[in-house]
């Protein structure tokens, strides 16, 4: 295969988690609050991925468990940023130094530990002869489950009643309150379901990246799906394309150091984190008098009655 | 603002009931005038977080109450324990110092972390650059280096901030990344000693190039530029034009504006301030306490920070209280090593800590109703 083809797999399977975490981001965030917690739950999805997968070797359980317990930090985010109105901003760091230390903790036993196995990959044969679609013709189970969930939840956004009320919800919750939508129960489900595809995402970055557990593995790739939401202007299309195009860059690195390059791989790495900054530089500058698409309530508290 | 359920008015009448009790015989009703935090939350958030813990801890098959006397006794049980927790205090100390410095006016430097890193960088710089120079010449270069560095780290956060509308969290952290990859090359790169048989960290400081220590501990200097920066913020808050300013600024930000006052060029002040005190920390480290710049030079410092200047709620004498205790926190969780447990309990503890402040902060502002 050549450098290219390789490189745009590479993307795609380093940029998976990154689109999960990026997909819940938006969930959350369209709801009007703040998800800066990302890099927590996404540890403690790897780990609990790991924990899980190593005792009782059925991946699907693993997944489960990932899920099931990111869904209860989501929880505790929820109630601590709609229930108790507290600050969002102080929540997610929370979040994050909590997940960081307990998936350490927790993931002490079995560091280091190969896990029993990989994701299954969906072969599509029929493909595997277009000379650009072939790239896409051996990809595992979760890949697909993201594309497939970026066009679900683009139609949900968009397309749907439910969407509706998420943006009413996330853009102005008063109105919303006064149409008769449940406000609070709206943000739980969303924060909900937002925490269980970030600590999905943490699952699929040990099954897919990297298949071990390590301690603070994500390295920060919670934090770069918090950018690539606003990068994404919260909109699932386009947080496909970001995240592919940050998991060209993560893989570059490595690829360019395999070709026995002079730049010592120290500031290849470093090329995401800087991406990242300059890239919100720049939408910062050229959206500076439009509206940058950020759901208008995001990170105000919603206080029933209170008047502005 | 009106909590009173009256005077909703019938334009926002909401259509259906939604009480937080439903069917209850009480309900949690907010109370918007209560913003003070009682000053009890830090100590019952600590305590609570400690039982959570102390969940965890049973759950993997050990005493909780083992392992809690065996972190005290490795923090405050002895002499040298308790100069190891103050050690362990100065970069707390300084770096949650710049954080509650531009928190004041609420921006969240979530980067003590690589600004530290940075001023642990250039202060080696010095070292290797001008090996040669007299005590008082060679700590003092190290120290201005160290500063600046640490205040252009904040510097690279403020300006997309303050010119491109860029969150100052995700711009810092990813400096963060950033400045420990660049410590990670230095290290096993071009500052690696040579003498140092392939392990990676630059040359050992000389004796000129050394903080001065305190007898025969490792407790160095840097303690008292720490205090000395603690009153210098209580002093600068309190009787200055631009502690008057910045307070404003953190009461309403709006109102400050109208009152002429230049937002941008606070919020680059603060960070540069905030980042130059985190690199001091960094210069304090290496020179202080390592000798040498190595891989690792913070245990997550930078992070434990931000939680000390929540704790303390910015206040000066809290600051040095919640410093020491975090301190002890990571000497304590080293302690906890020798009995089987990994130390990430203390970042454990810490997420936790941080956790019931914030809940903390809002329960108290509820008052329970009786009637639905």
């Amino acid at each position: 295969m050549d450098f290219m083809t390789q490189l745009l797999i590479a993307a795609i399977s380093a940029g998976t988690p990154l689109l999960l975490a990026t997909l819940g981001g938006i969930l959350t965030e369209r709801a009007g609050i703040i998800q800066l917690g990302a890099e927590g739950l996404m540890l403690m999805g790897a780990v609990t991925m790991c924990i899980v997968f190593i005792r009782t070797e059925s991946l699907v359980l693993g997944l489960l468990a990932a899920i099931g317990v990111t869904a209860l930090l989501g929880l505790v985010h929820a109630f601590l940023s709609v229930t108790l109105r507290a600050n969002q901003t102080m929540s997610g760091l929370a979040m994050t130094l909590f997940g960081t230390g307990l998936s350490a903790y927790l993931g002490k036993p079995i560091s280091g530990n190969p896990l029993p196995g990989i994701l299954p990959r969906v072969h599509l044969d029929f493909l595997s002869s277009v000379p650009v679609l072939k790239i896409i013709s051996n990809l595992d189970m979760l890949t697909w489950i993201s594309i497939v969930l970026v066009i679900v939840l683009h139609l949900l956004i968009h397309r749907t009643s439910w969407g509706l009320h998420l943006r009413a919800v996330g853009d102005s919750p008063a109105t919303a309150d006064v149409m008769g939508i449940r406000v609070r129960t709206i943000r739980y489900c969303y924060i909900i379901a937002g925490a269980m595809l970030i600590g999905l995402a943490g699952a699929d970055m040990v099954l897919s990246v990297a298949p071990t557990w390590n301690e603070g593995l994500t390295a920060g790739r919670g934090w770069i799906a918090v950018g690539l939401v606003i990068f994404a202007r919260w909109n699932p299309i386009r947080a496909l394309l970001c995240a592919y195009f940050f998991g060209a860059l993560d893989s570059l690195g490595f690829r360019v150091q395999l070709l026995g390059s002079a730049i010592p791989s120290y500031f290849l790495k470093m090329i995401p984190y800087v991406v990242t900054i300059l890239v919100l530089m720049y939408l910062g500058y050229r959206n500076r008098n439009k509206p940058s698409g950020t759901p208008e309530s995001l990170g105000v508290p919603y206080i029933r009655e209170q008047r502005f | 603002m009106s909590q009173d359920k009256a005077s909703g008015g019938t334009l926002l009448e909401p259509v259906n009931k939604q009480t937080s009790g439903g069917r209850l015989p009480w309900r949690l009703e907010y109370d918007a005038s209560r913003v003070r935090t009682p000053w009890w939350t830090p100590i019952v958030s600590v305590v609570l977080a400690l039982v959570l813990c102390a969940i965890f801890i049973y759950a993997n098959g050990m005493s909780p109450a083992t392992v809690y006397a065996k972190m005290w006794k490795g923090a405050f049980g002895s002499s040298y324990g308790i100069t190891e927790t103050l050690v362990k205090a100065i970069p707390l100390l300084l770096c949650g110092l710049g954080i509650a410095v531009a928190y004041r006016i609420s921006v969240w430097n979530i980067g003590a972390e690589g600004q530290l890193t940075v001023g642990a960088m250039a202060a080696t710089a010095v070292t290797i650059y001008f090996p040669n120079l007299s005590g008082f010449w060679s700590i003092s270069l190290m120290l201005i280096f160290g500063i600046a560095a640490g205040a252009f780290w904040g510097l690279l956060t403020a300006i997309p901030r303050t010119h491109f509308g860029v969150n100052e969290l995700i711009t810092s952290l990813m400096l963060n990344y950033v400045a420990l990859l660049a410590l990670d090359y230095v290290v096993f790169g071009p500052w690696k000693d040579p003498k140092g048989f392939n392990m990676p960290g630059s040359p050992v400081f000389t004796d000129a190039q050394s903080l001065p220590v305190l007898g025969g501990t490792r407790l160095h200097i840097g303690l008292i530029f720490a205090l000395v920066a603690v009153v210098i913020y209580y002093l600068m808050m309190r009787f200055t034009r631009w502690g008057y300013e910045l307070r404003l600024i953190g009461a309403n930000p709006t109102a400050a504006r109208y009152a002429g006052i230049h937002i941008k060029r606070h919020i680059i002040i603060v960070m540069l301030i905030s980042g130059g005190l985190a690199g001091l920390a960094g210069m304090a480290e290496v020179s202080g306490v390592s000798h040498q710049l190595i891989k690792g030079i913070s245990p997550g410092y930078g992070y434990t920070a931000i939680i000390v200047a929540w704790l303390a709620k910015l206040n000066p004498l809290g600051l040095v209280i919640a410093s020491v205790l975090f301190g002890g926190l990571i000497v304590g969780g080293y302690s906890v090593q020798t009995i089987g447990l990994p130390s990430s309990i203390s970042q454990l503890l810490q997420g936790s800590i941080l956790f019931f402040l914030i809940a903390g902060d809002m329960v108290t502002r509820f008052r329970i109703r009786r009637g639905a």
